[in-house]
C-alpha cells in the first residue's frame, strides 16, 4: 500500500518536478524559498516519529513494486533509519536557508542546482528508510549521481568536472560491488529484506559466502564514505559550492557508508574479520586524514581531510562496538558504549562539521578566497563569523564545553575498553587503537587550531584579498548560527538526545542484545573523575599546543611522502592508462567504415544460426504437403535470379534500378499466384512509386566508380553473402517444414466476419485485430517523411566541421 | 515449391548482403531493397504456399491461405517504402555535403575532443 | 522537371480520374474485397505522381494547393483519434465495432468504425508519398 510514509520519501523527487517552473514563472523571488519548504515540513514530520521509535519500535508501510522478484518498496523507519531522516532534512533545512544567501539569484542557474539537491534529499531518505536492498541500492545510486551533478555544478571549471567524475568512479564502483554483495546475500537467505536478513543472521555466517558478501558491501560503505585508501574523491569533491559540500560531502552522503555498516552490524558483526576490518579500516583513516589535513592550505581542504578523518572514528567506534555482540546481554557490557558514541558523535560532527562549512563559504564569499596563506586578521571584521568558527573548531578538536568534547571522551574510553577485549588477537595488537587515536587526536587539534587562528588571527593581508572585506549579511549567518547554538546545547544538555533518538538507533543496531522490554542506558556526563580518558585529552592538548607553536620545525615530515606514490597519482594513471588501451582495442576493430561493421554483424549472424541449427539438428525437410511447381513459377523464378545477378555485378545506375524494378514487379507476381491479392497491388504500386523516386534522386547522383573495390574485397564478400544466403534458405526450408503447433490463422478465418464484419480477413487484420501495430506503423512512416522533409531542407550550414 | 521459394528468398538475401557490403551508397540503398524483397519472400513461403483459397471470405472456399504473413507482408512493404526512401535522401544529402558517396570516405574521425 | 510531352499531358489528365477513382473504389471496398487504407492511399499518391511526371512542380502545386505534411498530420490524428474514442464507450483503446444501416437510396449497408480509422492510414499514406516525392523534387 502507498502511505504517507512512501510519500515522505519520494516528496523532494515530486518537488524537484516543480523547481524549474517555480524558476521560470516567479523569477522576483529566490527559488531557494520555495524549496525550503519541503525539508522543512518532512523535518516536522519525521519528528513526530521519534515517541514511536523510542517506544514501540519500528514503523512499516510495504508497497509492491516488482513483487515476483521479491522487491518491493517498504519503508521501515526504526531509531537508526529517523536518526538520519532527521540529520537529513534538518541539516537539508539549514542548507537551503544558507544558500539562500550564498548562491546569487542574478548570476546562477538555480533551478537546476535546486532539482538536483531535492532529488538527492529524496534519494537520501530512500537509502536510510527502504527495507529492500535492491530499493536501498537503487536510492544509493541516485545519491552519487546527483552528488556527480551537484559538484560538477560549476561545469566550465576543469577542477569540477575532475572532481565530479572521481567521485562518481569511485562510488559507483563501491556501490557495484555492494549489489553484488547484497545479491550473494539474496543467495544465502532468499530475501531482499533487511529485517528478515538480519532475523536469519545465525544461519549466515557460517555459510560459505558470509565472507565475500561482507567484503563486498564493505567495499561498498568504505568508498562511500571515503575511507581510506578511497577518500581520494572527497577532497576534490570540494569544488561543489559550499552548501553541496556542507550538505553531501560532510552532514548526510559520505555517512551513507556509516548507514550501511550500521545497519548490517546485526548479520556481520559476530565475525573477528568484522571487527577488524571495520575498526582498523576506521583508525586507519582517522589518523591518516588528521595527519593530511595539517598540510593543506585550503579551508575547504582542511575540512575535507578532516571530514575524512573523522567518517574513520565514527566507523572504527561502529567496529570496535561489534564486540558487544560476544556477550549475551547489556548489563556490565563494556563494549556497548561504543556504538553509543559512534552514534552520538555522528549526530555532533553534523552540527560542528556543518556549521565550519558554512563559515568557510562566508569566508570565500566575503573575501574572495579560502588560501590560508592570503587570510588573517578577520577577527575584528568578522566577529559573529569567528565565533562560530571558534566554537566549531574547538568543538572538533575535542575541547569542553562543547558536544565534541564528550565523543572524544566516549571515543577514548571506547578504544581503551577494547584492549581488554579477549578473542581475534584482540589482547595483543588491540594496544594499536588507543595509541592510534590518541595520536589522531593530536592532529585533529592542530588542523582545528589552525582553521581558526590562521583565518582569523594575525595581521590582516589586504593586498591579497581582492575585495574589502565585512561581516557577512544576517541571513547568511542563520544557519550557521543554528548549528553552532546545537553544538553548545548539547555539550551542556546531551541527554535530550539519549533516549529520543541515540537508544532506539542502538536497538536497530545491537537488536539481540536486548530482552523483551529493555532498553540501553545511556548517559552522557562531563565529569567522570581522573580516568585515563581525561588525562589523554589533556595530553593532547599539551601536544597539540607545542607542535602547532613548533610547526615550522617539523613540516618537512611531509616531503617523504612523495606525489608519485599517492593514491591520487595511482587513480590518474589508472584513468589514462585504461582510457589509451581502450582507445586502441576499439579503434582496431572500429575503423569507422560501415562495411567493416556490417561484415561482423552479417559474419556473425549467418554463424551463430548456422551453428546453432547444426549443433541442434534443427534442419528438417519435408517434401510432403507442398505445392507443385508450374511452368509460371519457374519463370518467375529465373527472371528473379537473374535481375539479382544483374543487380550484383552491373556498374551502371540506370541497370541498377531497372533491375531493382525488375525484382520488385516479379515478386508482385509471385504475390498473384500465391494468392496474395492485397500484396500483390501494394507491391506494383509501391514498386512504381519507389522506381519513380530513384530515378528522381539518381538524376543527380555520380556514376558508380568502376574499379573501386579489389577482387579480393570483393570475394570476401561474396563469401559473407553467400553464407547469408544459405542460411536463409535453410531456416525456410525448415520454417516450412516442421510445424511446432497450430497457426493461430484459424482464429481470424473464424472471428474476422462474425467480430469486426469484414470479409477481407487481411484488410481486418490490418484495420481490427492487429490496428495498434497499424497505427506505430504510419507513425513510423510519418516520422520518416519528416526525417526526409528536414534533411532536404535542413542545411548544414553554421557547421564549420564535416 | 517450398524449396524453390526457400532457394530464392537465399538469392535474394545473397544478392541484398553482398550490395550492402560494397562501397558505394546507391548499392548500399538498393542492396537494403533486396534483402526486403527476400524477407517477403521468406514469409510467405513459411507459412505454406497455395493452401486454400485468397484470404477473402467473400469467395466462400472450403479453405484459405494463412492471412497472418499477408497481413506481415503488407506492412513490411510499406515500412520499407518508407524506409528505403529515408536511405535514399540520406545517401543523397551525404553525397551533396560530402562530395563522395564512397563510404570509405565517410569515415568520421576517432577523437572524441 | 522540364517537358513538354504533349501525349502524356492529354492521356494524364483522362487517366487520372480513372486511377483516382479506382483508388476510391479500392479504398472502399477494403473491408471485404483485397484493397483497403494503404492500397488505396498508394494508388491515389500514384495518379499524383503521375500528373507530377506529366507537369511540373509548379503546376501541379497550383492545381493542388495542399501541405501534405498537413495532410499527413490530419490522417495520424484521425488514426489516434478513433483509438481514443473508444474510451467514451469504455472500451479499451482502438475496439472497433460495426453494424447494419438502411440507407434510402443505396439501401442495407454496412458501416464500421474500422473505416474511420482506414481513413487516418490512407491520409498518412498519401501524405507522406507526396511529402517524400515533393521535397525531393524541390530540392534543386
Amino acid at each position: 500500500m502507498f502511505t504517507a510514509l512512501h510519500l515522505a520519501i519520494i516528496a523532494p523527487f515530486i518537488a524537484a518536478v516543480f523547481v524549474p517552473l517555480l524558476y521560470k514563472k516567479i523569477p522576483s523571488i529566490h527559488t531557494g524559498w520555495f524549496v525550503l519548504f519541503v525539508p522543512a515540513i518532512l523535518f516536522i514530520y519525521f519528528l513526530q516519529h521519534i515517541p514511536t521509535t523510542s517506544q514501540e519500535g519500528a514503523v512499516t508501510a510495504a508497497f509492491p513494486w516488482v513483487p515476483s522478484l521479491g522487491i518491493n518498496f517498504r519503508a521501515y523507519v526504526d531509531g537508526l533509519g529517523l536518526l538520519f531522516a532527521l540529520l537529513i532534512t534538518g541539516i537539508g533545512a539549514l542548507v537551503v536557508l544558507y544558500s539562500i544567501y550564498y548562491l546569487s539569484k542574478k548570476r546562477e542557474s538555480l533551478h537546476t542546482f535546486y532539482t538536483f539537491l531535492l532529488m538527492f534529499m529524496g534519494a537520501m531518505l530512500g537509502v536510510v528508510l527502504s527495507d529492500n536492498m535492491i530499493v536501498l541500492y537503487l536510492f544509493w545510486e541516485i545519491t552519487s549521481v546527483s552528488s556527480f551533478l551537484l559538484i560538477s555544478y560549476w561545469y566550465e571549471r576543469e577542477k569540477s568536472l575532475y572532481g565530479a567524475l572521481k567521485s562518481m568512479l569511485i562510488t559507483v564502483l563501491g556501490g557495484f560491488s555492494m549489489l553484488v554483495g547484497f545479491v550473494l546475500l539474496y543467495s544465502i537467505t532468499g530475501t531482499f529484506s533487511i529485517q528478515e536478513t538480519i532475523a536469519s543472521s545465525s544461519e549466515i555466517v557460517s555459510h560459505d559466502l558470509f565472507l565475500p558478501a561482507m567484503l563486498t558491501i564493505l567495499l561498498g560503505a568504505f568508498t562511500k564514505s571515503a575511507q581510506f585508501p578511497f577518500h581520494i574523491w572527497l577532497p576534490d569533491a570540494m569544488e561543489a559550492p559550499t552548501p553541496v559540500s556542507a550538505y553531501l560531502h560532510s552532514a548526510t552522503m559520505v555517512k551513507a557508508g556509516i548507514y550501511l555498516v550500521a545497519r548490517l552490524t546485526p548479520v556481520f558483526a559476530v565475525s573477528g574479520e568484522w571487527l577488524w576490518l571495520v575498526a582498523g579500516f576506521g583508525i586507519t583513516t582517522l589518523f591518516w586524514g588528521s595527519f593530511s589535513a595539517v598540510r593543506q592550505t585550503d579551508l575547504k581542504g582542511i575540512l575535507a581531510y578532516s571530514t575524512v578523518s573523522q567518517l574513520g572514528m565514527i566507523l572504527s567506534m561502529l567496529g570496535v562496538g561489534a564486540a558487544a555482540f560476544h556477550f549475551q546481554e547489556i548489563d556490565n557490557n563494556l563494549f556497548v558504549g561504543a556504538t553509543t558514541a559512534a552514534l552520538f558523535h555522528l549526530f555532533n560532527h553534523a552540527t560542528f562539521k556543518g556549521s565550519l562549512f558554512m563559515m568557510v563559504g562566508i569566508v570565500d564569499h566575503e573575501t574572495g578566497t579560502r588560501d590560508i596563506r592570503n587570510l588573517g586578521g578577520l577577527m575584528t571584521i568578522m566577529p559573529i563569523t569567528f565565533t562560530i568558527a571558534a566554537i566549531g573548531s574547538f568543538s572538533m578538536a575535542g575541547l569542553p564545553p562543547f558536544n565534541g568534547f564528550l565523543s572524544k571522551e566516549l571515543f577514548f574510553t571506547s578504544m581503551v575498553n577494547i584492549t581488554e577485549f579477549q578473542q581475534f588477537n584482540m589482547e595483543t595488537f588491540g594496544i594499536l587503537f588507543p595509541v592510534v587515536a590518541w595520536i589522531a587526536s593530536v592532529f585533529t587539534f592542530i588542523y582545528s587550531m589552525i582553521l581558526v587562528f590562521k583565518t582569523f588571527a594575525g595581521p590582516l593581508q589586504k593586498e591579497k584579498l581582492d575585495t574589502k572585506p565585512h561581516e557577512a549579511p544576517f541571513g547568511m549567518l542563520l544557519a550557521p548560527i543554528v548549528l553552532v547554538s546545537l553544538v553548545i546545547v548539547i555539550g551542556f544538555f546531551p541527554n535530550v538526545l539519549s533516549y529520543t533518538i541515540i537508544a532506539p538507533a542502538m536497538a536497530s543496531i545491537l537488536p539481540s542484545l536486548l530482552q523483551e522490554g529493555q532498553q540501553f542506558e545511556v548517559d552522557i556526563y562531563f565529569w567522570h573523575d581522573w580516568n585515563t580518558e581525561l588525562f589523554m585529552t589533556m595530553g593532547v592538548v599539551a601536544a597539540g599546543i607545542l607542535l602547532y607553536l613548533g610547526m615550522k620545525k617539523w613540516k618537512g615530515v611531509y616531503k617523504l611522502f612523495p606525489e608519485k606514490l599517492s593514491f591520487n597519482n595511482l587513480y590518474d594513471q589508472t584513468l589514462n592508462k585504461g582510457e589509451v588501451l581502450s582507445q586502441k582495442v576499439m579503434a582496431s576493430h572500429m575503423n569507422g567504415f560501415i562495411r567493416n561493421y556490417l561484415v561482423y554483424i552479417f559474419a556473425f549472424v549467418a554463424a551463430a544460426l548456422l551453428i546453432t541449427m547444426f549443433y541442434k539438428g534443427a534442419f528438417v525437410i519435408d517434401t510432403s504437403g507442398m505445392a507443385p511447381i508450374t511452368i509460371y513459377e519457374s519463370v518467375l523464378v529465373v527472371v528473379l535470379v537473374a535481375s539479382v545477378g544483374v543487380m550484383m555485378f552491373t556498374t551502371s545506375r540506370l541497370t541498377l534500378i531497372i533491375g531493382l524494378g525488375v525484382a520488385g514487379y516479379t515478386v508482385a507476381l509471385f504475390f498473384v499466384i500465391f494468392r496474395a491479392p492485397d500484396l500483390a497491388l501494394t507491391q506494383l504500386i509501391i514498386e512504381t512509386v519507389s522506381v519513380a523516386l530513384f530515378l528522381l534522386c539518381f538524376y543527380h547522383l555520380p556514376q558508380i566508380a568502376k574499379n573501386l573495390e579489389p577482387l579480393r574485397f570483393k570475394a570476401g564478400n561474396f563469401i559473407i553473402s553467400a553464407a547469408v544466403g544459405i542460411t536463409v534458405t535453410l531456416i525456410g526450408i525448415s520454417a516450412g517444414s516442421s510445424r511446432m503447433f497450430e497457426s493461430i490463422s484459424g482464429f481470424f478465418k473464424e472471428y474476422s466476419y462474425k467480430e469486426a464484419g469484414g470479409r477481407n480477413m487481411v484488410n481486418v487484420i490490418l484495420v481490427d485485430f492487429r490496428g495498434f501495430d497499424t497505427m506505430l506503423e504510419i507513425l513510423v512512416l510519418g516520422i520518416a517523411a519528416a526525417g526526409i522533409f528536414t534533411m532536404i531542407r535542413l542545411r548544414l550550414a553554421g557547421r564549420d566541421e564535416l | 515449391m517450398e524449396i524453390l521459394m526457400s532457394v530464392t528468398a537465399g538469392i535474394l538475401f545473397m544478392g541484398g548482403t553482398y550490395l550492402v557490403l560494397s562501397k558505394n551508397i546507391i548499392r548500399i540503398i538498393i542492396g537494403t531493397s533486396v534483402i526486403s524483397h527476400g524477407a517477403h519472400i521468406l514469409l510467405l513461403t513459411m507459412a505454406g504456399l497455395k493452401t486454400g483459397a485468397p484470404p477473402l471470405l467473400g469467395l466462400e472456399a472450403s479453405s484459405y491461405t494463412d492471412p497472418l504473413p499477408q497481413a506481415l507482408i503488407l506492412t513490411a512493404i510499406v515500412i520499407s517504402f518508407g524506409v528505403t526512401s529515408f536511405f535514399l535522401v540520406l545517401g543523397y544529402r551525404a553525397y551533396k555535403e560530402n562530395g563522395t558517396d564512397n563510404t570509405e570516405n565517410m569515415r568520421g574521425t576517432d577523437s572524441y575532443d | 522537371m522540364k517537358s513538354n510531352d504533349v501525349i502524356l499531358q492529354t492521356v494524364a489528365n483522362i487517366v487520372l480520374f480513372i486511377i483516382l477513382m479506382f483508388s476510391v473504389f479500392l479504398f472502399f471496398n477494403g473491408h471485404h474485397e483485397p484493397g483497403g487504407g494503404f492500397i488505396g492511399g498508394l494508388m491515389t499518391s500514384s495518379a499524383l505522381v503521375l500528373l507530377l511526371l506529366a507537369y511540373d512542380l509548379e503546376t501541379v502545386k497550383r492545381i493542388l494547393p495542399v501541405d501534405f505534411k498537413l495532410v499527413t498530420a490530419a490522417g495520424l490524428l484521425v488514426a489516434v483519434g478513433t483509438g481514443m474514442g473508444s474510451f467514451f464507450f469504455g472500451a479499451p483503446f482502438l475496439s472497433q465495432t460495426y453494424d447494419y444501416f438502411h440507407f434510402p437510396v443505396l439501401g442495407e449497408l454496412e458501416l464500421a468504425t474500422a473505416l474511420i480509422f482506414d481513413v487516418g492510414v490512407y491520409l498518412v499514406v498519401v501524405g507522406i508519398t507526396l511529402t517524400i516525392i515533393q521535397t525531393i523534387g524541390e530540392d534543386r
